[in-house]
């Protein structure tokens, strides 16, 4: 029984940071159809830099999760401006493959500078952050992790309910058209939802890293075992992606835990086959009217 | 600078016959000879072992790619499980040679087979689903397929490899780079051939009626999903008859090279070398191979620099670097291909100085 | 004659680089006045509007001759986003909402022209004009009725406190009283903010009882113009578009004869 639960607890903890990992790949898919396979990549890139200005810059920890958190946002923004602007309109396997291209290159960058090694941030978190609810013991980066997420789920929501811009943001994400006829600049908002989605992607691969440490190559898988979640999901719901995060990694696991550790990694990917097969548009996703 | 583009002028067909001829001119049909004389008569006798091993491998991943680009250029199927494929057709193939003592002409074919049927299974989902939600699908088939492979240990003996007896035939050992290059390239013009015609065919016609547009081709009475399951079929087809061919020219195989990376690769050839043309997929896996050649070479050159490897710099991503770049460049310069950029170059001197 | 808001000179617009829909339209409107746009379907009434709101580019088309000239200033072939914000608006044929989005967030889109300006006094204002929108301020646009959501659209474009309001087929598949309800209200907003308004219709009679001038439209180019009376008093019109034969009288679809005279507009 403790066992279960504490499997229970790891897995909730692991899934919600897919769940908020895979905000910011929705937020993108919302805003401009496009799918980005250089999500883990940008992951990776907020996890490096905060790495470099905490060891090298020897900058404090607040300030250099702030800077971090604007450069990413001014990388996604550029990201945008140079790559995929000139592609609106372009047919999609154009636009995946771009996003692929991408994710080579920054790949290439980040073991060019920083290696392939694995890299730990020095420790900084408080110890008042453990939990211990009986037998079960909660790290404190799970319950940090827990924090941040519920903090950036509720900014979302707030943006996007209240404010002028997010509202024009799912309007475009709604009828593009239309939002060009009121005057909407569809291309701020493409980038704008870039830019966000940058930063949210650093943020998670901030905390990712705090927990498993700083690498390329786990950083970027986890960009990939971002798609059984969206699909889960449902590609366009950002509130199904943090639900769907945690079945995923209650799924992985429960099946590290019970059946084989081998079986972790591909489990998300059985299931993703299973719910196209039935339910293509997943749990929360809205289902597209596609008319001739 | 100007863009280049292609000038459709200078079109004279009259009829169908005219628009499915493969060569317009006689000229055409000369070159490709002269081509493919110099290829076999001059290019295995003069080239040195690293030449001729890059050629076959240039070969057998063009005939992989072909097999794709009838996939993502012809029907519009998006599939990132194409690296798996190809792993499926080397170990079917191995497996065959060693368990049940095929002979290789038999069993390469019977590893196409096998892999067209995996391949179908695979392109299920497209009766269901469209576009990124089907590239999703393939994406997950990758994971699975390459997750078998190395955990099916009874049968692929997992990360440990398999060994392939070399292909005799009669009493004639296939061994050595120059024979297999005859090999190989042999199996490249018959399934370039292959493809050419089955795009002039009926079945052609309805991949790419499939790949503009699906409704209206179902609505033209064309049974849609039956199509697609045909594609994916001959697609992973040529994928596992490239696979066989693969592991029989390395003679050992493990499951590490059907990775992702290989799926994206194949995807690159068939951008690069021009989506919807198939002498533009040899072009593309010309293109990729050299690129990866040129860049090993180059981070060879780098690597016994001393002072570069003393700074503890690591150049093989640079690699990766510039792959990434190539195909970002190609997407955004010229989204379709080195086939294009000769179709302009072809034109241009075609219709010189009088072009419009 | 008044000021002059907008003029079309002569603009011919191609898609594609190969279609041709718009073959020498001019046009003019006069600053205050209702302006309807008549004809057939593939007239090109529509494209005529886009040309002028700048949403051909997103459709791959292009204003390839002539000038569009509002204020006096060339906006042809210019990004909607500029167009906007001189005050043009353009509300699309067949409504187009914003399906996962409320009512009021909905209207509160329509601000996009001046973002960070207080929009409650807006909110009021179209409330005001449709009354029927107030209890359905919270519910999604998606489930509104059709009625509602030519409501919806057309205050939407008013929060933009647009100077040129084009309304594309306000009446599509609505009932009729429903219809006679929109063209009231379209009506009270050209008295009362002296709005200009271009208005698309299929359904002439309505749209000629609220219009001071009228164009007719056929395969691209302008046919017939005249002010709304000349328009309605004219037998071709009056034939082809109000359903009535020469003498006024209601007349049966099948005693049509419109193969006979179309020849002779031209």
């Amino acid at each position: 029984m403790e066992f279960f639960l504490q499997l229970l607890v790891n897995g909730i903890c692991v899934g919600l940071l897919y769940g908020i990992s895979a905000m910011g790949f929705v937020m993108i898919f919302k805003a401009s159809s496009v799918l980005n396979f250089a999500h883990g990549e940008l992951l990776a890139l907020g996890a490096f830099f905060f790495l470099s200005l905490v060891t090298w810059g020897k900058l404090p920890i607040a300030a250099s999760f702030i800077l971090t958190l604007v450069g990413c946002f001014i990388l996604g923004f550029l990201i945008e401006k140079f790559f995929l602007r000139p592609l609106i309109g372009e047919k999609l396997i154009f636009v995946i493959m771009l996003t692929v291209g991408l994710a080579a290159m920054f790949k290439g960058l980040i073991l060019l500078i920083w290696g392939g090694n694995l890299h730990t941030y020095p420790e900084f978190l408080p110890e008042s952050l453990e939990l211990n609810l009986g037998a079960i013991y909660v790290a404190p980066v799970y319950s940090a992790s827990l924090v941040i997420g519920v903090i950036f789920l509720v900014l979302f929501g707030l943006f996007f309910k209240k404010s002028s811009q997010g509202i024009f943001m799912r309007s475009v994400a709604d009828n593009q058209k239309a939002a060009l006829s009121l005057g909407v600049n569809v291309r701020r908002v493409f980038a704008l939802s870039w830019a966000i989605a940058a930063m949210v992607a650093c943020m998670s691969g901030i905390v990712l890293g705090i927990i498993n440490g700083v690498n390329v190559h786990d950083l970027s898988a986890i960009g990939l075992k971002v798609f059984p979640v969206v699909i889960l999901g449902g590609l366009d719901s950002i509130g199904g992606a943090i639900i769907a995060g945690i079945i995923i990694g209650l799924l992985e696991t429960f099946t590290g835990g019970y059946l084989s550790p081998s079986l972790r990694d591909v489990v998300p990917y059985i299931v993703l086959v299973f719910i196209l097969m039935v339910k293509p548009y997943g749990l929360f996703g809205l289902v597209e009217i596609e008319r001739v | 600078m100007k863009k280049l583009s292609f000038h459709p002028c200078g079109n004279y067909r009259e009829n169908y016959a005219q628009e499915l001829a493969i060569f317009d001119t006689w000229f055409g049909r000369v070159c490709l000879g002269v081509f493919l004389a110099v290829l076999f008569g001059v290019a295995p006798f003069m080239l040195s072992p690293y030449l001729l091993y890059i050629l076959n491998t240039i070969g057998i991943l063009a005939i992989g790619a072909i097999g794709l680009n009838i996939l993502i250029g012809y029907t519009g199927q998006i599939s990132l499980g194409h690296g798996a494929f190809f792993g499926v057709g080397a170990y079917a193939a191995a497996i065959l040679a060693t368990r049940l003592d095929v002979p290789f002409y038999l069993s390469i074919p019977a590893a196409g087979a096998i892999t067209a049927m995996v391949g179908m299974v695979i392109g299920i989902p497209s009766g269901r689903l469209k576009g990124l939600y089907l590239t999703i699908a393939t994406l997950a088939g990758q994971f699975i397929i390459e997750y078998v492979l190395i955990q099916w240990e009874s049968l692929t003996r997992g990360t440990m490899g398999i060994t392939l007896p070399a292909p005799k035939i009669f009493n004639w050992t296939i061994a050595g780079d120059q024979a297999f290059f005859f090999f190989i390239f042999i199996c490249l013009v018959l399934t370039t051939w292959f493809a050419v015609n089955i795009m002039r065919s009926k079945y052609g016609r309805a991949f790419i009626a499939i790949r503009d547009n699906d409704r209206a081709a179902e609505g033209m009475g064309i049974p849609i999903f039956k199509y697609k399951i045909l594609a994916f079929a001959i697609s992973s087809f040529y994928a596992g008859f490239a696979g066989a061919l693969w592991a029989y020219y390395m003679v050992s195989i493990t499951t590490e090279p059907f990775n992702l990376g290989l799926s994206v690769e194949f995807i690159a050839m068939v951008i690069i070398g021009g989506m919807g043309n198939i002498p533009g997929a040899i072009l593309g896996a010309t293109f990729i191979t050299l690129l990866n050649e040129a860049l090993r070479f180059v981070t060879g050159i780098l690597m016994n620099v001393g002072m570069i490897t003393s700074m503890g710099l690591n150049i093989a991503p640079l690699r990766e670097f510039v792959f990434g770049l190539a195909i970002v460049l190609f997407i955004l310069l010229e989204p379709k291909g080195i086939a294009e950029l000769w179709r302009i170059l072809r034109s241009n001197f075609r219709l010189w100085p009088f072009s419009y | 004659m008044g000021k002059l808001l907008l003029q079309l000179n002569n603009i011919s617009v191609v898609y594609s680089n190969v279609i041709q829909v718009l073959k020498g339209v001019s046009l003019s409107v006069e600053q205050g006045h209702i302006v309807s746009l008549l004809g057939s379907n593939g007239a090109g009434k529509t494209t005529t509007l886009k040309a002028i709101s700048g949403l051909l580019k997103p459709e791959n088309g292009e204003v390839t001759d002539g000038s569009i000239l509002y204020n006096g200033v060339n906006i042809q072939n210019q990004p909607p986003e500029f167009i906007t914000r001189q005050g043009i608006i353009q509300v699309l044929e067949g409504r187009q909402p914003f399906k996962y989005l409320t009512i009021e967030e909905n209207l509160r889109v329509g601000t996009a022209t001046r973002p960070g300006k207080p929009f409650k006094q807006d909110l009021e204002m179209v409330y005001h004009y449709f009354p029927a929108l107030v209890p359905r301020r919270k519910a999604l646009a998606g489930y509104c009725s059709g009625g509602e959501l030519q409501m919806l659209v057309i205050g939407r474009a008013l929060m933009a406190h647009p100077q040129l309001l084009m309304l594309d087929e306000p009446s599509l598949g609505l009932a009729p009283l429903v219809v006679q309800e929109i063209f009231r209200i379209i009506k009270k907003i050209n008295e009362e903010h002296s709005t200009t308004i271009v208005l698309v219709e299929q359904n002439a009679n309505m749209a000629l009882q609220v219009a001071h001038y009228g164009y007719v439209m056929e395969n691209g180019k302008i046919v017939m113009e005249g002010t709304s009376k000349e328009l309605s008093d004219n037998p071709d019109v009056k034939e082809f578009y109000l359903g009535m034969a020469a003498s006024g009288i209601t007349k049966s679809y099948k005693d049509v004869k419109s193969y006979r005279r179309r020849k002779r507009w031209l």
